[in-house]
């Protein structure tokens, strides 16, 4: 029988024990070891992205990953994005409002990618979102509106936030203003 | 009541309503079939052809069978299948049959060709056993080219087709063509070839199979686009009645046609689990989806058009010659290719005489099945060449020729014996146009030094192909209907089947807007149950733009059958006449100044039979069938497409690209629009980076994503849709298909607006995809004049 090692990863905030191969890359243990299928298998070289997970906060490739490599790392995959109660995040809900999915295969990456992206990024052009977006492969969508579903969200997130900071700043609100 | 109104008047249909698919596919719990683990499951993996042609001198599993993990293993031979044979009902002349076998027996005909099968406890394992196979070959010249395969100077591909050629056919022959072309004023010509192309799900193929004795039944969960083709072909390779099989498709991570056809590695799984009583479950790594799955669209045409003076078409004649690989796809056989390219070329254009050979060839690569567009991509792109070349022979304006060739007048029977239902053609050309000339495209001249050009497509996608349409392929296997059943439950929801299948396509959503529309009630309460020949009638799947136009229009009529029960039941009840009563739009039937809810009626229907008149039974259900008699309704478009090319490089960059679509009634405009998107994208994957390579044995150059260059967002434009809408007469809604234009209209619009920015060098192009090395040469030809332009596009 093939050589196996005990391993512990936290995945989503939550510690599991594994004993694997050496050899089991972290895409099948996410997959069927730990049974968080949302992360998805299309190429197993790194190229078409549809496995990337959050790797203590940046987007990497499960596939190109040993599990044992990330013993000490904090992961994070899709299922991690929506509330318990199934409530999506605003993230998600850009994708569903954009049509930023079809069959829905690649788009787990692409969250992922996209959270990484902008939690290092949060105002970025449509230019520096077409980049990023370019790092994945989807073959329904044509690209073009998950790049607006990215962009929305971070529009969003940027106006939260100034709703947040006006409000601490004790900044008037405008809308208050205009209201005869 | 009765027939499906053309125009759906509620609030569902025409509103891009939120997906019913969304939630699960954006949590990541959706059930994609690698998704599925059964309790004792094998994994299986092939042994694969090392050779591209070769005799199969011996297969020895020994090893394999005492590595660590393998189960079992078996060839050909170990499992005695049936061989999948797809047939046309033509003449010998016309098509030679030929089987594909599930395992290799005797000979391999492709490098990738199942040999055998290995199943063990883990996916590595099984993989470990692969490489313990031992395979003897005794090679064969292999058959690489299709100048190869017709000169036929080596063994044949197959015993049974001595000159390589599975299909033959020479069709139309207008009467009196060659004194057309002898007295025309020019004659164009143009020969294309178009690159073997992958279709490219990114969910590759897979299947998790199992014998649940408790329901006698080989049970089958795979990512087919024709589940109850599978089970058709199942049952018969593998010796069961079709009740012993179910077929079952969880979500699934796209097809675009590769999914249409039965592959022989579900079935070869599926007979592993009937042979060791255990769940299997193969899942087709990327390399194989690469080297052996089902391929498409390397053709090559000749073909010259007679022009008068004016720009008018006379006479088409063309020469077609696909290169379908080593096998016959199910069912719809190596005839895909050339059968569509011969009856459809003429497409959006008067054309008063055609003549056309078309002709399948084998070879030793990769099969073919259909692909998005079917041919279509590759003969609009040679007719658009044609308008092209005739326009600078003439003098002028491309999009002139155009306009006096185009239908207008509808319904047009073509030359080619074709029907066209009405369409937008001129319309959509002049808008497009009109949205370039708006932002400023003509005359604009780069700063940087780039070349600009601009390029059209004009074409028409026919779909909702019925029988009718199908058996003039004179396939024996004839698809074309749909049908549908509708239930509703006691609380005045409702269950409707199809037999299509959506995998992206929103068939959740949109079926329940046609249903909802239809009963009154809100999308979300109606469920639409797809994929499951257990649950659903013999339905035909997904493919040919058919689900919305066939499957919505039989999901239409079963919910106006059950609509009107639901009256007749409400009459009764209200003792007044069946007239009196009608569906109120909001879940409920009035009768007089009385309304009946669904879920009352339903209770009555279910619950207090009793009180239903004595010529009804229980329940509340209704079938509805749906098939196009005549030749099925036409989508049309037109593409726009705006390039820059790099003198330096070569690079092509898309700076603008415009879709003025018609597809009649959209039941979902997003989806529509995603279709196109998703569409052009493929498009400008074929004319511009895909291509499936070999080596002179026949060795895959394109094994995996480092040399099969899908384009990503770097390379995708955004493309601006305008939509027209010209209702088809006979569907439900007055939609018409529109899954596959983009991929139609993107290779020619990209093609010409290479070869507008090319002008001033002289060189035209007509293959795909088009290469940097093309391009740069064609720039830079001054300091190489002695090159002459054929000799360009050839260095690809």
């Amino acid at each position: 029988m093939t050589d196996v090692q005990l391993v512990e990863l936290t995945v989503n905030g939550e510690r599991h024990e594994l004993v694997i191969p050496p050899r089991r890359t972290l895409a099948d243990v996410l997959r069927h070891d730990l049974g968080l299928t949302g992360t998805h298998i299309g190429c197993e070289h790194g190229i078409c992205g549809a496995c990337t997970v959050l790797v203590d906060g940046e987007p990497a490739r499960a596939c190109l990953l040993f599990a044992v490599q990330v013993e000490n790392a904090a992961i994070g995959t899709v299922e991690s994005l929506s509330a318990p109660d199934g409530e999506l995040s605003d993230l998600q809900r850009c994708f569903g409002e954009h049509h930023g999915l079809q069959c829905g295969f690649c788009t787990p990456g692409f969250l992922m990618l996209a959270e990484g992206f902008l939690a290092e990024e949060p105002d970025p052009t449509r230019e520096e979102i077409r980049e990023v977006v370019a790092s994945n492969l989807c073959r329904c969508t044509g690209y073009e509106t998950i790049v607006d579903a990215i962009g929305d969200c971070a529009s969003r997130r940027r106006a939260a936030l100034q709703g947040v900071l006006d409000t601490a700043a004790g900044t008037p609100d405008p809308t208050l203003e205009s209201t005869p | 009541m009765g027939e499906p109104s053309l125009r759906g008047d509620g609030a569902w249909v025409g509103a891009s309503v939120p997906r019913r698919e969304d939630p699960r596919l954006l949590t990541g719990r959706g059930r994609f079939v690698d998704d599925i683990t059964l309790p004792r499951m094998l994994h299986a993996a092939f042994v694969r052809s090392t050779e591209a042609h070769a005799l199969l001198t011996s297969v020895d599993l020994t090893e394999v069978r005492g590595v660590s993990g393998v189960v079992a293993a078996f060839d050909a031979a170990d499992l005695d299948l049936g061989d999948i044979t797809a047939l046309l009902d033509r003449p010998a002349e016309e098509f030679t049959p030929t089987s594909m076998p599930v395992l290799a027996r005797d000979k391999v005909r492709f490098v990738g060709e199942p040999v055998a099968v290995v199943l063990a406890t883990d996916p590595y394992a099984a993989e470990d056993g692969v490489e313990a196979a031992l395979v003897d070959y005794e090679p064969l010249d292999p058959v690489v080219t299709e100048a190869a395969a017709l000169a036929a100077a080596g063994p044949p591909v197959h015993e049974e087709a001595p000159g390589n050629v599975l299909v033959d056919v020479s069709l139309f022959a207008t009467e009196g063509i060659d004194a057309i072309f002898s007295g025309a004023h020019t004659v164009v010509t143009v020969e294309a070839r178009t690159g073997r192309q992958n279709a490219l799900p990114l969910e590759t193929r897979g299947v998790v199979a199992d014998w649940d004795d408790r329901d006698e039944q080989l049970v089958v969960r795979t990512c087919t686009q024709v589940p109850h083709q599978v089970r058709t072909v199942l049952a018969r390779c593998v010796g069961l009645d079709e009740r012993q099989v179910r077929v079952t498709v969880p979500d699934m991570g796209g097809g675009f046609g590769q999914k249409c056809v039965v592959g022989r590695e579900e079935i070869a799984a599926a007979a592993a689990a009937r042979v060791l009583r255990r769940p299997v479950k193969w899942i087709e790594d990327r390399r194989e989806a690469l080297t052996a799955s089902f391929l498409a669209r390397e053709q090559h045409y000749t073909a010259r058009a007679a022009f008068s003076a004016e720009g008018e078409i006379l006479a088409l004649d063309a020469d077609v010659v696909c290169d379908m690989g080593a096998y016959s796809c199910y069912p719809f056989t190596a005839g895909i290719e050339p059968l569509m390219a011969s009856a459809e070329m003429p497409g959006v254009y008067r054309v008063p005489a055609y003549r056309v050979r078309g002709r399948a060839v084998t070879t030793n690569k990769a099969p073919t099945a259909p692909y998005r567009g079917v041919s279509r991509p590759q003969y609009v792109m040679v007719m658009e060449r044609l308008m092209e070349r005739a326009a600078r022979s003439l003098g002028i304006d491309a999009l002139d020729v155009r306009r006096r060739n185009l239908i207008t007048e509808f319904p047009y029977r073509g030359v080619n014996n074709i029907t066209y239902d009405p369409g937008s053609y001129l319309e959509s050309l002049n808008l497009c146009e009109q949205v370039l000339r708006e932002e400023g495209w003509p005359g604009r001249t780069p700063d940087d030094g780039r070349i600009l050009g601009i390029g059209y497509a004009c074409f028409s996608e026919r779909t909702g192909y019925g029988s009718g349409a199908f058996a003039q392929r004179k396939m024996q296997v004839v698809p074309g209907f749909d049908l549908s059943q509708i239930t509703m439950d006691l609380d005045g929801t409702v269950s409707v089947t199809t037999g299509t299948l959506s995998h992206g396509q929103s068939h959740e959503t949109t079926f329940a807007q046609i249903v909802a529309d239809r009963l009154g009630i809100g999308y979300d309460k109606v469920k639409v149950v797809q994929g499951d020949t257990d649950r659903i009638t013999y339905g035909w799947g997904s493919f040919a733009s058919r689900s919305v136009t066939i499957g919505g229009s039989a999901a239409a009529a079963a919910a106006v059958k059950l609509g009107d029960q639901l009256c007749a039941l409400a009459a009764h009840l209200a003792d007044a006449d069946v007239e009196s009563a009608a569906l109120d739009g909001r879940g409920g039937v009035r009768v007089g100044d009385r309304t009946f809810p669904f879920a009352e009626l339903a209770d009555v229907a279910y619950l207090r039979s009793h009180l239903l008149p004595k010529d009804v039974g229980p329940g509340l259900t209704a079938t509805a069938s749906f098939d196009v008699g005549g030749d099925g309704t036409f989508s049309n478009a037109t593409h726009g497409c705006v390039v820059a090319l790099d003198p330096g490089t070569g690079g092509v960059e898309i700076l603008r690209y415009v879709c003025v679509e018609d597809c009649g009634v959209a039941i979902h405009p997003r989806v529509v629009e995603g279709q196109a998107r998703g569409g052009i994208a493929q498009g400008i994957a074929g004319a511009l980076f895909e291509q499936v390579t070999y080596d002179e044995l026949g060795q895959p150059l394109a094994p995996s994503f480092m040399e099969y260059k899908v384009p990503t967002a770097a390379e995708i434009p955004d493309v601006r849709i305008e939509h027209l809408e010209t209702p088809c007469a006979f569907t439900a809604n007055g939609a018409k298909g529109a899954g596959e234009g983009g991929t139609i209209g993107a290779p020619a619009a990209v093609l010409n607006a290479v070869n507008d920015a090319l002008r001033h060098t002289g060189v035209e192009l007509d293959h795909t995809p088009i290469t940097r090395s093309t391009i740069h040469s064609a720039l830079n030809r001054t300091a190489d004049t002695d090159r002459p332009a054929e000799a360009l596009q050839e260095a690809r």
